[in-house]
């Protein structure tokens, strides 16, 4: 179990990462944010959960379902704002958009729109860890569709080949776009699949950040014990369309769960239950959401006053 | 019968996949997305309900396999149409592309042959940025043994897809996400050729010779040039293998002034290509060098400001032909031109 502190922590970074989403939702439809948006919302956990459990700086990579993870590695609404609205004072200057956020200096290396993409780039830092003799673990966060990807596999075996330092985190929301698990899968279950190599391998509830704090400290463990990749599967809920801010339970190709069930796969919510049956007084969560609020609230506005990259930028930055 | 009629370039698509599967039983649609129920903007719209699960079904995350698995379907006779909503996503299927497809049947001695096409979008979208926003018509015509095309209007939409379909050879078609909007008329029965530009626009001043949007981009340029009198003709090379050499050599022998505005970046593209092809089949009646326009030497950027300077448009077209026949500068102030919010819609 963890302590109240450390679950309030917890708390702080997942309503940051909702209330910036939440943010999105609302300013999306003024068309000033000229950028596809890939939200995680239901997804937050597992980002915030498993960077939680990292030691600061450590290199990690993800998707362009990256939303979460970007603010859980820095922390820096400001620059994400920024990035989402174009402006020079974004992490990418404005070049990037939502879909490639990435900061180096936290040890966010790259997130990218090619599905699977920046798995085997996961394993290549964690070859050059092993390569300087650190056992420093990288990690790298992919969708379920991903693991069809050949170079999941190729990534995979050549991981567990080497032993190298590598933790794969799977976001396993049964979805790729509007396709079902059972439409793309030949195959019983990921973690089945992935049991025949010599990696660990965990599972957890992903709308849980409880259950995936343990899960990640129970595998950095084991890695630390014995050398080898870790393969982590967590299953969440995506709450909204694919890509954009809308709800698509209309558009028929799944059924909206109940409200009882959405409270349940919600994990902002599922959080403040724990915390208020823990005793915490619920003006303590109120104090916490306005302060993120303010927060998400500047770095949206201030993003709107930042100028644009001027043109010279167009042509900076492609070679050194 | 009347079959003219107006639609727009995501039902000419549509069109030519019913008519095609309809008439030929080997014909099959399949790739990402195809069977959900936005169907690749449309463009799938209805097969799976008219032609059931088997000709035309979604596939796992696995381009490269797929790619393979249309190939293999191929040179077994049947006609697979593979689907991409990005081109992309192609670059991970180029070892079949650039390996297998294009060398097969020239290693088999012409035993075999490949009657598949590869359906992608390219081009700008909402902030589509550097992964999804290339047109790479230009790599793929590099490999003797595929065949490229880039349709513009309804009626190529249509037409062109039919004929790529019976091609007996690998072609990939790109479909630009832009003119998935535009109107035009489509005759069901007007048969077209791979391997044939058409003159969209006739004029005497300089040829513009167009890929896929940019001659969109190159109608709007005319009609501003048009009010100071200089009549641009506007060649669309439609399929960039094989490629038509006659028709756009012989326009700019009469103009004596060419630009070519490609939807690519100009080093090592097809633009390149055209100049050369245009050098050669033009060099005596030049009056000035060819003038070639395209992305600029960078990776999309996601931000507008910096997207619009990106890629080429109207205005970059109309000032490429001021400085081609030494005019001042248009005032261009008050002119509206094409953007996300904007975008053509015809008929064209
Ligand atoms: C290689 C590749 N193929 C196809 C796509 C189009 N595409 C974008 S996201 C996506 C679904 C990916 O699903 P998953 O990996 O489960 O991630 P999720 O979106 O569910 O987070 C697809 C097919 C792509 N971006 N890259
Ligand atoms: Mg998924």
């Amino acid at each position: 179990m963890l302590d109240k502190k450390e679950a309030l922590s917890l708390y702080q970074k997942l309503v940051l990462v909702r209330l910036a989403e939440e943010t999105i939702r609302e300013e999306y439809f003024k068309d000033e944010m000229k950028t596809p948006v890939h939200l995680g919302i239901g997804a937050e956990a597992i980002s915030v959960g498993v960077c939680h459990c990292l030691p600061s700086g450590t290199k990690t990579f993800g998707t362009y379902r990256n939303h979460a993870l970007y603010l859980a590695v820095t922390g820096d609404t400001d620059g994400f704002f920024a990035e989402l609205y174009g402006r020079l004072s974004g992490p990418g200057k404005g070049k990037a958009g939502s879909m490639h956020l990435c900061a180096p200096e936290h040890g966010l290396m790259a997130t990218s729109a090619v599905v699977g993409t920046t798995i085997p780039l996961a394993v290549g830092a964690a070859l050059a860890n092993a390569y300087r003799k650190t056992s420093d673990v990288v990690t790298v966060f992919f969708g379920d569709g991903a693991v069809e990807e050949g170079a999941f596999w190729e990534s995979l075996n050549f991981a567990s080949l080497k032993r190298l330092p590598v933790l794969f985190v799977c976001e396993d929301n049964g979805l790729a776009i509007h396709a079902h698990a059972r439409e793309r899968r030949g195959f019983r279950s990921i973690p089945d699949a992935v049991r025949a190599f010599e990696c660990h391998l965990g599972a957890g509830d992903g709308s849980d950040i409880v259950d995936v704090v343990q899960s990640t400290r129970a595998m950095l463990g084991q890695m630390s014990q014995e050398p080898k990749p870790g393969f982590l599967h967590f299953t969440y809920f995506r709450f909204l369309e694919h890509v954009g801010p809308r709800e698509d339970f209309d558009a028929g190709y799944r059924e909206k769960p109940s409200p009882q069930e959405l409270e349940r796969l919600d994990p902002v919510r599922r959080l403040e239950r724990e915390l208020l049956r823990r005793g915490v007084a619920p003006s303590a969560l109120e104090t916490i959401r306005a302060e993120a609020s303010a927060k998400v609230r500047r770095g949206a506005e201030e993003a709107q006053k930042a100028p644009f990259a001027p043109p010279a930028e167009l042509t900076t930055d492609v070679w050194t | 019968m009347d079959v003219k009629s107006l639609m727009t370039f995501r039902e000419a698509l549509n069109l030519a996949l019913v008519r095609e599967m309809e008439e030929d039983p080997s014909v099959f649609v399949f790739g990402l997305d195809v069977a959900d129920h936005k169907r690749i903007f449309g463009s799938t719209q209805n097969l799976v309900e008219k032609f059931g699960t088997e000709r035309c079904f979604g596939t796992p995350l696995s381009e490269d396999a797929m790619t393979g698995v249309a190939l293999g379907a191929a040179i077994s006779g049947l006609r697979p149409v593979h689907v991409h909503i990005r081109a992309d996503f192609l670059l991970l299927a180029m070892n079949q592309i650039g390996n297998m497809m294009s060398n097969l049947r020239y290693m088999s001695g012409g035993k075999l042959t490949i009657p598949l096409v590869l359906r992608a979008v390219i081009g700008r979208g909402w902030g589509q940025s550097a992964q999804h926003s290339k047109s790479l018509h230009g790599i793929f015509a590099h490999f003797p043994g595929l065949k490229v095309v880039v349709p513009t209007t309804p009626q190529d939409a249509y037409g062109l897809l039919r004929a790529s379909i019976r091609d007996d050879n690998p072609v990939i078609f790109l479909e630009h996400r832009w003119l998935y909007d535009i109107s035009g008329e489509v005759d069901e029965n007007e048969a077209a050729a791979l391997g044939q530009a058409a003159v969209r626009r006739e004029g005497d001043a300089v040829t513009l010779v167009c890929t896929s949007w940019m001659n969109v981009e190159a109608l709007k340029a005319a009609e501003i040039l048009s009010r100071r009198g200089v009549e641009v003709e506007i060649v669309d090379v439609r399929t960039v293998t094989p490629l038509d050499e006659e028709t756009i050599v012989s326009s700019v022998n009469r103009t004596r002034h060419c630009v070519v505005a490609d939807y690519d970046w100009i080093f090592c593209g097809f633009g390149a290509e055209l100049a050369a092809v245009i050098g050669q089949g033009c060099f005596g009646r030049l009056k000035r060098p060819v003038e070639r326009l395209g992305f600029a030497p960078a990776p999309c950027p996601t931000t507008r400001p910096l997207e619009n300077l990106f890629y080429p448009s109207a205005p970059t077209i109309i000032r490429a032909v001021e400085k081609l026949l030494g005019l001042a500068e248009t005032d261009l102030r008050g002119e509206s031109f094409y953007s996300y919010e904007q975008r053509f819609k015809g008929p064209f």
